[in-house]
């Protein structure tokens, strides 16, 4: 990934919860429209490095820049500012408030820079998911698994990030979602959003990512070309498994 | 009891009510949103009646003081901080709230007269010098400690109760005030007499709730408040601050407790250190709504007002002990017919 231009560069990055480090030096890069995933097993760290980008969590070593411009210990709100956006593993939406509202806050940051065009994104945010304009007055709380999946993807959309953080789109989808939300990660990468993607689903994060990583106990174990990485041994023995769990 | 007398209690059982309501309404409003239980709600309720009472009597008020000492130290703050992480494009946003707003006030209070004011200017004044006190306490004394737990912060709210009660006796002296009745129109309404002011204070306060209402469910800041209370991480990766949150709650909380001073001033002789109960009471409406439900709150604090006016006849010397033991089976009850509901993270 010479030729690209980097928007995202993690240099030796260790973050600890109290005395126990969840992360030891991790190094991971971006290329500017690239989707690059990080995969591992649960507790590897994986939502730890996603969090310590986003400015949720302090690191106690190491550098994060974007686009060459050290971000130090940025809060959260700078990085929504600057164009980044994280979908958390938890969602995060605002179950009480209705559909069209968690989705007009997602462009809270835009509307205090000043740009008043939320209803023109918003529209263009149900092209690519025509089942939220249904439920649009619906409380988000009331969505299934799959839909509240794609609120919290369009409602990072709304601020038009310009990297998205994903954490574990998949998790706890059915196989037939799971492969809905990919096919909207791709096509977001070629409408130019950058992407860092962690999933335990290696298979999918695999097929639609440009280069990976796996993290395996808050370390970088292994990284190359997604299309390399899945012929791996290594990868196919541990993360790809015959028939698994995918 | 007759139904004249009963017809008065009501009355003015629900002009109470009203002022509870929009206490209790600050008082939701601020624990869901900063998790601050805000004892000092009522501090703000003395020192919009207390200010207003100065102008009329042609005095300098002290609060006046008060918001130009807090500016001064919250400039000085963030300031600081702003030079120290290198973002020294916020100061003029910091010197322009913190040290020009309260000197523009300043002079407003000694170039012109506000004992001369016409009742409304004298009014908004009043609230201009208070109000911003809101988030500037916030700024000092909650911001610092965002990630306490509520017991930390509710520490932190009774000493900055017993502070500003501390810093109105300072101000205003130990005497009371009441301030001339917005109205002196009466009308009768079959057997009862309804007082101007009662109009006043009930229609105001259902103003304000309308004007609130209107405020969470139509505009942007609104629903970022409302976001931050339900999810405050979520909310964060809105880009809604925490901080912005907080100050914006407080500024809310502040007017609404001055502006029920300001209500209430004309019907009861208000003290330095009358606010406390009267804050109590729409907490105990709060209490009511598990602070976290508006339209309950406003109900309990409107049965506290009526409750507190029938048991001022019945049993004047128990009113406030029937008003706080309602606590009680309230709490009761709560307990027993609330789940637990488990985090959503
Ligand atoms: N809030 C926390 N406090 C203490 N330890 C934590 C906390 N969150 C995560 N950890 C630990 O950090 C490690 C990495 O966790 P995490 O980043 O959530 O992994 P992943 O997202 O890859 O499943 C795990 O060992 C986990 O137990
Ligand atoms: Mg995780």
């Amino acid at each position: 990934m010479a030729e690209v231009k980097t928007i995202l560069e993690v240099e030796d990055l260790c973050v600890a919860y109290g005395k126990v480090e969840a992360l030891h030096h991790a190094s991971i890069k971006v290329g500017e429209g690239q989707i690059v995933t990080v995969i591992g097993p649960n507790g590897a760290g994986k939502t730890t490095m996603l969090c310590s980008i986003m400015g949720l969590l302090p690191h106690t070593g190491g550098a994060i820049r974007f686009l060459g411009q050290e971000l130090g210990d940025a809060e959260v709100e700078q990085m929504v500012a600057l164009g980044i956006n994280l979908v958390p593993e938890s969602r995060a939406l605002f179950g009480e408030m209705s559909v069209g509202d968690n989705l007009l806050l997602g462009a809270f940051m835009r509307h205090r820079a000043g740009h008043r065009d939320h209803e023109q994104t918003m529209e263009e945010v149900f092209r690519i998911f025509p089942r939220l304009k249904e439920r649009r007055e619906q409380h988000a709380g009331t969505l299934s698994g799959g839909e509240r999946q794609m609120l919290a993807l369009a409602r990072a959309l709304m601020a038009k990030p310009k990297l998205l953080l994903l954490d574990e789109p998949s998790l706890g989808l059915a196989p037939l979602i799971v492969r809905e939300i990919f096919r909207v990660i791709a096509d977001l990468k070629k409408s130019g959003v950058s992407i860092l993607l962690v999933e335990q689903n290696a298979r999918a994060a695999l097929q639609v990512a440009d280069y990976a990583y796996v993290l395996e106990t808050g370390e970088i174990a292994l990284e190359g070309a997604s299309d390399q990485l899945i012929d791996d041994p290594k990868v196919v023995e541990s993360y790809l498994g015959l028939g698994g769990k995918h | 009891m007759d139904l004249q007398i009963a017809l008065l209690l009501g009355q003015d059982g629900i002009t109470n009510g009203a002022i509870y309501a929009l206490l209790s309404l600050a008082l939701v409003l601020v624990f869901a949103v900063t998790r601050v239980i805000f004892i000092p709600q009522g501090e703000f309720v003395a020192f919009g009646a207390l200010t207003l009472a100065s102008f009329q009597a042609g005095k300098t008020p002290g609060t006046l003081w008060l918001l130009i000492g807090a500016g001064v130290v919250v400039a000085l703050v963030d300031v600081t901080l702003a030079l120290r992480s290198g973002m020294p494009k916020r100061i003029l946003r910091i010197v322009g709230w913190n040290l020009v707003y309260p000197a523009v006030a300043a002079a407003v209070v000694f170039l012109l007269k506000p004992s001369e004011f016409p009742l409304l200017a004298q009014i908004v004044l009043a609230l201009a010098l208070v109000v911003p006190l809101g988030p500037m306490i916030y700024r000092l004394a909650f911001q610092p400690l965002a990630e306490a737990s509520v017991l930390v912060l509710l520490i932190v709210a009774v000493a900055v109760h017993l502070a500003l009660v501390g810093l109105g006796l300072l101000f205003f002296g130990a005497e009371g005030s009441r301030t001339p009745a917005f109205s002196d129109a009466s009308f009768n309404l079959g057997p009862v007499t309804v007082s101007g002011q009662t109009l006043w204070v009930v229609g105001a306060s259902l103003l304000l709730i309308v004007v609130l209402f209107a405020f969470f469910e139509r505009t942007i800041y609104g629903k970022a408040l409302r976001a931050t209370a339900m999810n405050r991480t979520g909310a964060r990766l809105m880009g809604i601050s925490t901080v912005m949150a907080g100050k914006l709650s407080f500024l809310l909380a502040a007017l609404i407790g001055a502006f029920s001073g300001i209500l209430i001033a004309p019907i009861t002789t208000v003290y330095y250190d009358t606010g406390f109960l009267i804050g109590l009471k729409g907490f105990v409406g709060a209490i009511v709504g598990g602070l976290a439900s508006y339209p309950i709150a406003a109900a309990g604090a409107v049965l506290v007002g009526l409750l507190e006016s029938f048991s001022s006849f019945w049993a004047s010397a128990f009113k406030e002990v029937i008003v706080f033991t309602l606590i009680i089976p309230v709490l009761v009850w709560r307990s027993l017919t609330t789940r637990h509901v488990e985090e959503d993270e």
